[in-house]
């Protein structure tokens, strides 16, 4: 099978447009999550990482008039106008497919607040993919993957593997996610949200921070649509479920460690870094340490950048991984921010601080409701 | 009634749907056959019927979705002289589902419990349940399947890109069978189907080589 | 106390879809998780929303949770104690 290229990438987030920008604030130790109060978002004021809507809407004024798109569909076009800037992939050609990676899409328009000015099919994810058909002139109709957490891990494996089979030469995957009153109420109902940014794999953490962005990363079979001709390969990636709860994790970490272990026998190479989850809820941590250890990946640095963006849903797959490829390129590890002690029963190598580390080979690994999981492999040619 | 019986032609490559299921509307369809029909004119009050018209005993049902309730039965009747479990150890069934609306159903009902700031009770069980792949993890627990799951949209059944799909994860060994389907509820428009694609012929009389033409066959049956 | 027990029952059974159980069928002192009943983690904080919204009473952690949880009777003392104040 023919190998895959990363070619180009993108992160929006709080902390910046480009990936260049937001790993400048990683190696700062920034955080993009703060304490907001609006009204229309919450009853009560709650900590997030929210995008500049102005910095969105004079971005995008670049492209096409912001009124005329949603918050959720500016975030996608600008991760993707900003990818296809350092490539000269073929947007238009046949052999280029799009795929969108999302939970909850263009959810917000369902509160009339926000919905009143746009027709209820906007509503629809498969109107998502028509309408970025039509903005970017795509030969094919985008795939959508919506699989919880994990749909951007999911996203860049399918990806890789449509490549591989000779289906496409070029795919263009993008991830996107909003904070707004609709995930908010719902993960507050499980009284899942920390109060102040979250604490991944920390003694004392208490759950998770909510963030939005977007994210892209542009796959080819040409490495030399690449600027870095071809440094990063895409490795073999897996999902599986754990089939024991729709919301909490396995206690064994049973899938997670199944699509760990399906990842590593399919490639020979040393994992150098762990992307992990690490959404700092008490069960979350608890279960990838359990997996990472039954893997016997226990003295591998493993991190979770949730601290630095909160969790960006169904975009975070892809920020991470971007994040991770970052680490790959300039050989440099990003500490935990927000942890100080670990505060799991399996003891794994989390990083502590930014440094300098030799990485050649790395694993991005996500879980998500649905007991689903997914791990993949990015690595140095 | 239609049937389908195609003859066994053994080549190399191809791959076999032995049976499926369908809940459209107000009926369940298999074998050709309409199987049940209901005059209940809510999917709720559908599921709990068809629930109970086939003697099902699974308590967890009935904290479900509609959505979930959707794709739950039609696993339950395709699977239920099946065990999956067995003939597929752990890992190596994949469950590949479609649909249009997402979780579209439940996201509504969650919008409607925030509506009002006087009487703000978001739920968590219903909250749970606003993910489409929330149903690929309901069927997991059900027939203890740990492979491959992925929720997919597309703005209607799109039988070449199940087909290229589900085959490319049997051609890669990443599954060894393939649960996949169309699984749409959208207010009280219910239209599921679901096959399994197998690797070898389940059972000589009864079986279809699986491409993008057997699909739209299955799913353009009308009563 | 009964009354408000009695009531309860069938409040847990409505909004946890517990549909083929009765009131009846509910012991008031048997645990309501692991064993009992064997409910999840998502029913508990269901039954957390039950108490404040119909009842008016908040519990802010998981951990009151599990305490207040423990049975249906340790609720039903749970909301008497706090109506009275």
């Amino acid at each position: 099978m023919r190998k895959v290229y990363v070619v180009s990438d993108n992160i929006i987030t709080s902390l910046g447009f480009t990936a260049e920008n937001n790993l400048a604030a990683l190696e700062a130790g920034q955080t993009g999550i703060r304490l907001h109060e609006d009204e229309q978002m919450s009853p009560s004021p709650f900590w997030a990482s929210l995008v500049d809507l102005n910095s969105l809407n004079d971005r995008f004024s670049a492209y096409a008039d912001p009124d005329q798109y949603t918050r959720f569909e500016k975030l996608i076009i600008c991760s993707i106008q900003d990818a296809i800037k350092n490539t000269s992939v073929s947007l238009t050609g046949e052999k280029t497919l799009f795929i969108l990676s999302t939970t909850k899409g263009n959810i917000d328009l369902l509160d009339p607040k926000h919905g009143a000015r746009f027709e209820e099919s906007r509503l629809y994810l498969w109107n998502t993919a028509q309408l970025l058909q039509r903005f970017f002139r795509l030969h094919h109709r985008p795939w959508v993957v919506s699989n919880a957490c994990i749909s951007g891990v999911l996203a860049v494996i399918i990806g890789k593997r449509l490549i591989g089979s000779g289906e496409f030469d070029h795919v263009v995957v993008t991830g996107a996610d909003l904070v707004n009153e609709f995930v908010l109420s719902g993960f507050n109902s499980f009284l899942s949200l920390c109060p102040g940014p979250c604490k991944p794999f920390d003694a004392d953490r208490q759950g998770l921070s909510l963030g939005e962005g977007s994210g892209t990363i542009i796959l080819s079979a040409d490495r030399n649509l690449s600027e870095d001709h071809g440094k990063i390969i895409v490795g073999p990636g897996f999902s599986n479920n754990d089939a024991n709860h729709i919301s909490g994790p396995s206690r064994t970490g049973e899938g997670l460690y199944m699509t760990i272990r399906r990842t590593m026998e399919n490639t020979g190479r040393k994992i150098n870094f762990i992307s992990a989850h690490g959404t700092a809820t008490p069960f979350n941590d608890e279960m990838e340490s359990i997996a990472i250890t039954r893997a016997g990946l226990q003295n591998i640095p493993v991190n979770s950048f949730k601290g630095y963006w909160g969790h960006t849903l169904g975009a975070a797959g892809i920020i991470e991984s971007v994040a991770g490829i970052g680490s790959i390129r300039h050989n440099r590890l990003f500490r935990t921010l927000g942890f100080s002690r670990s505060g799991v029963t399996h003891p794994i190598a989390v990083i502590d601080e930014t440094k300098e580390y030799q990485t050649d080979t790395i694993l991005k690994i996500a879980s998500g409701f649905g007991g689903c999981n997914a791990s993949l492999l990015f690595y140095r040619s | 009634m239609q049937c389908i019986i195609i003859i066994l032609q053994v080549m190399s490559g191809n791959y076999y749907i032995g049976d499926y299921s369908i809940l459209r509307n107000r009926q369940v369809i298999q074998g050709g056959e309409v199987i049940f029909e209901s005059r209940e004119n809510k999917p709720v009050s559908f599921f709990t019927e068809v629930y109970k018209h086939f003697g099902l005993n699974y308590p967890r049902f009935y904290k479900m979705d509609n959505l979930c309730k959707l794709g739950f039965l039609c696993a339950e009747l395709l699977l239920k002289d099946k065990q999956i479990q067995q003939l597929y150890p752990a890992g190596e069934t994949g469950i590949i589902l479609f649909n249009a609306a997402s979780s579209l159903d439940t996201d509504r009902n969650h919008q409607q419990s925030i509506s009002s700031r006087l009487d703000y009770f978001p739920s968590p069980s219903v909250f749970v349940y606003t993910l489409a792949n929330i149903v690929i993890g309901e069927i997991c627990i059900r027939h203890k399947i740990f492979g491959e799951g992925t929720f997919l949209i597309e703005e209607k059944f799109n039988p070449s890109r199940m087909f290229s799909y589900v085959r490319q994860l049997l051609n890669d060994d990443i599954v060894k069978c393939c649960l996949t389907g169309w699984i749409e509820l959208d207010g009280d428009q219910i239209d599921g189907i679901m096959v399994l694609v197998e690797k070898t012929a389940p059972d000589p009389d009864r079986i279809a080589i699986f491409d993008p033409g057997i699909l739209t066959k299955i799913y353009s049956q009308i009563s | 106390m009964d009354q408000l027990i009695g009531k309860l029952k069938t409040e847990i059974i409505e909004v946890l879809n517990l549909t083929e159980l009765t009131p009846d069928d509910i012991d008031e002192n048997a645990p309501l998780f692991v064993e009992g009943l064997g409910l999840d983690s998502i029913d508990a904080l269901e039954l957390i929303v039950l108490l404040e919204k119909k009842y008016g009473l908040k519990l802010a952690t998981a951990d009151e949770g599990k305490k207040v949880l423990r049975s249906v009777r340790s609720m039903a003392e749970f909301i008497t104690e706090n109506k009275k104040g």
